[in-house]
């Protein structure tokens, strides 16, 4: 989650430097704020992974998720940055603060919470985002937003889209939702046909209804 | 300038709303449970029935000592009333009272969207305070909120989605523009799950498990005192106010009346909001406290298959009739 914050901070760079044949030198107002937006929103997402403090990182995550809406309504995308924040602040991290709290949330620092492969895992992040950041600056390199002009976000714009030219890859997700709902209800009756009762079975079960409700939340935005 | 004025006019109109309302709110709260169970309620403050009693529950609550408990962790259990309590300022600014641009403090495209988003961030402000408070019955009431809140935002989304169908937009003010009377009886299903299940994200009673105060005193606010406890109450009754508000928009028409809609249509928005504020009352002093597990099967065996009937009709009327 944390990676793809962070590389959506950094994308917010790349469009930037991409928009410079317009007027690199002398950037807009929405343009310096998408940069500070961008910052704070990188800035936070360092915080989550790197604090000692469980609940904190779920919090700090709740200002990268934020700070990525904000980014979408600069880009006049207002029903993503709308969705962004129904779909990932409101149930996404709601969900990760109770399981927290279900499992073990101390107040202060638990110095067990690190783990020995953070190394392997900064490497498969920086390969993630540097993939990412590439496959953005391939595609738009000389593409322009035009914020003034007609928004191009609006839910029209964006229901159009998708549903005219972007349907197949659309319902591959859903069936990659579905697949995956399906896979967390196994996963928890198996649990709970086991002879490990206890927080292990409350984990799973937990996680099973958040894909779920992920699911239906997709469903209900259709 | 002119624009710039206009802008800081309707700021202005929503905080004022929003500072008063809640406390109208409260104010007949108080009086209607009273005089349905027999008292008289307040009758002291201010003279005239006691009107002024909220403004002196306000005036001891800032006299109150704000505490914060030894072991709990500082900045969160600070931060919290205003992460509950602002979501529901952001959301007073795009319901629209009256009809045409000039009477919502914004229009936004996507008003549907944002108003259920901003509502479900609100609930963030007590998994704070419960987590924070360092404290068994708190973090209890967390839990439960939590809980709570995934079981019901997703009726709420889906008889919305169901509204948006019926209207062919997600703008609060286009589906106000599209609404005809016999909406009602069509929607009908949809309304009872929406107001139901936002009473439930409000932790209001019958649905206040979460904050029972009999049994895990008041669960996420245990902790708090003074002007801070006070700021989650005006959350409180500030939800409320924008779930009454909403339902009225989704479902009852909003500005839309019998007669007079050009001129004094945010007297009708404002009147079903009242009602619907009394129903808000009435159903805390009829109906008893719902176990934990009665909530989360209420929500996810009648509310959830509900929803999905009507959005079903909703989908069938509008293809076949429309």
């Amino acid at each position: 989650m944390s990676t793809a914050a962070t590389a959506g901070a950094l994308a917010a760079g790349t469009v930037h430097r991409a928009a410079g044949s317009p007027g690199f030198l002398s950037p807009t107002g929405v343009e310096i704020a998408f940069l500070l937006v961008g910052l704070v929103t990188l800035g936070a997402a360092v915080v989550t992974v790197t604090t000692r403090q469980l609940v904190h990182a779920a919090l700090w995550l709740v200002v990268a998720l934020g700070g990525l809406a904000v980014e979408y309504l600069l880009l006049t995308a207002e029903f993503i940055a709308w969705v962004q924040v129904l779909i990932y602040v409101g149930s996404v991290v709601v969900l990760l603060l109770f399981g927290l709290m279900l499992t073990r949330a101390p107040i202060g620092r638990s110095p067990d919470a690190d783990s020995g492969n953070r190394w392997v895992a900064l490497a498969v992040a920086v390969a993630a985002a540097a993939a990412l950041v590439w496959v953005v600056v391939d595609a738009f390199r000389t593409t322009w937003i035009d914020l003034d002009g007609a928004p191009s976000g609006t839910t029209e714009v964006t229901g159009a889209g998708l549903f005219q030219h972007w349907v197949l890859p659309f319902e591959a997700l859903s069936v990659l939702l579905l697949a995956a709902l399906v896979g967390a209800i196994v996963l928890s009756r198996k649990a709970k046909a086991g002879s490990e009762p206890g927080a292990k079975d409350a984990a799973a079960s937990g996680t099973a209804t958040g894909a779920s409700r992920t699911r239906r939340d997709q469903e209900g935005t259709r | 300038m002119t624009d710039a004025l206009d802008v800081a006019l309707r700021l202005l109109v929503v905080f004022v709303v929003f500072l008063t309302f809640p406390l109208l709110v409260g104010q007949t709260e108080h009086k209607v449970m009273a005089h349905m169970q027999g008292r008289l309620g307040p009758m002291y403050a201010g003279g005239f029935h006691g009107w002024a009693q909220l403004i002196a529950d306000g005036v001891k609550f800032a006299q109150k000592e704000d505490v914060v408990p030894a072991g709990a962790d500082r900045r969160i259990f600070q931060l919290a009333p205003a992460v509950a309590l602002l979501p529901y300022l952001l959301v007073l600014l795009a319901v629209p009272i009256g009809p045409g641009e000039g009477a919502v403090g914004q229009v936004l495209d996507a008003g549907v969207f944002f108003v259920l988003a901003v509502m479900g961030v609100g609930v963030l402000g007590s998994l704070m305070a419960g987590w924070a408070s360092a404290n068994k019955f708190s973090l209890l009431g967390g839990l439960r909120t939590a809980a709570q809140l995934l079981a019901y935002e997703l009726p709420m989304l889906l008889t919305a989605a169901s509204v948006a169908m019926a209207a062919g937009t997600v703008s609060l003010v286009g589906i106000l523009d599209a609404f005809e009377w016999w909406w009602l009886p069509w929607q009908i299903t949809g309304a009872l799950v929406f107001f139901v299940a936002g009473l439930a994200e409000l932790q209001r009673p019958p649905f206040d498990m979460p904050v029972a105060d009999s049994e895990i005193i008041f669960g996420a606010y245990t902790e708090y005192t003074g002007l801070r406890f006070a700021l989650f109450l005006l959350a409180e009754y500030a939800g409320i106010v924008v779930l009454c508000g909403l339902t009225t928009v989704l479902f009852l028409g909003g500005w839309h009346g019998p007669w007079g809609a050009d001129g004094l249509g945010w007297v009708w928005t404002l009147l079903k909001t009242a009602v619907l504020a009394f129903v808000v009352i009435w159903l805390r002093v009829s109906y008893p406290r719902l176990r934990e597990d009665q909530l989360q099967k209420f929500a996810w065996t009648l509310l959830v298959p509900l929803a999905l009937a009507q959005i079903a009709l909703t989908g069938v009327v509008k293809v076949v009739f429309l």
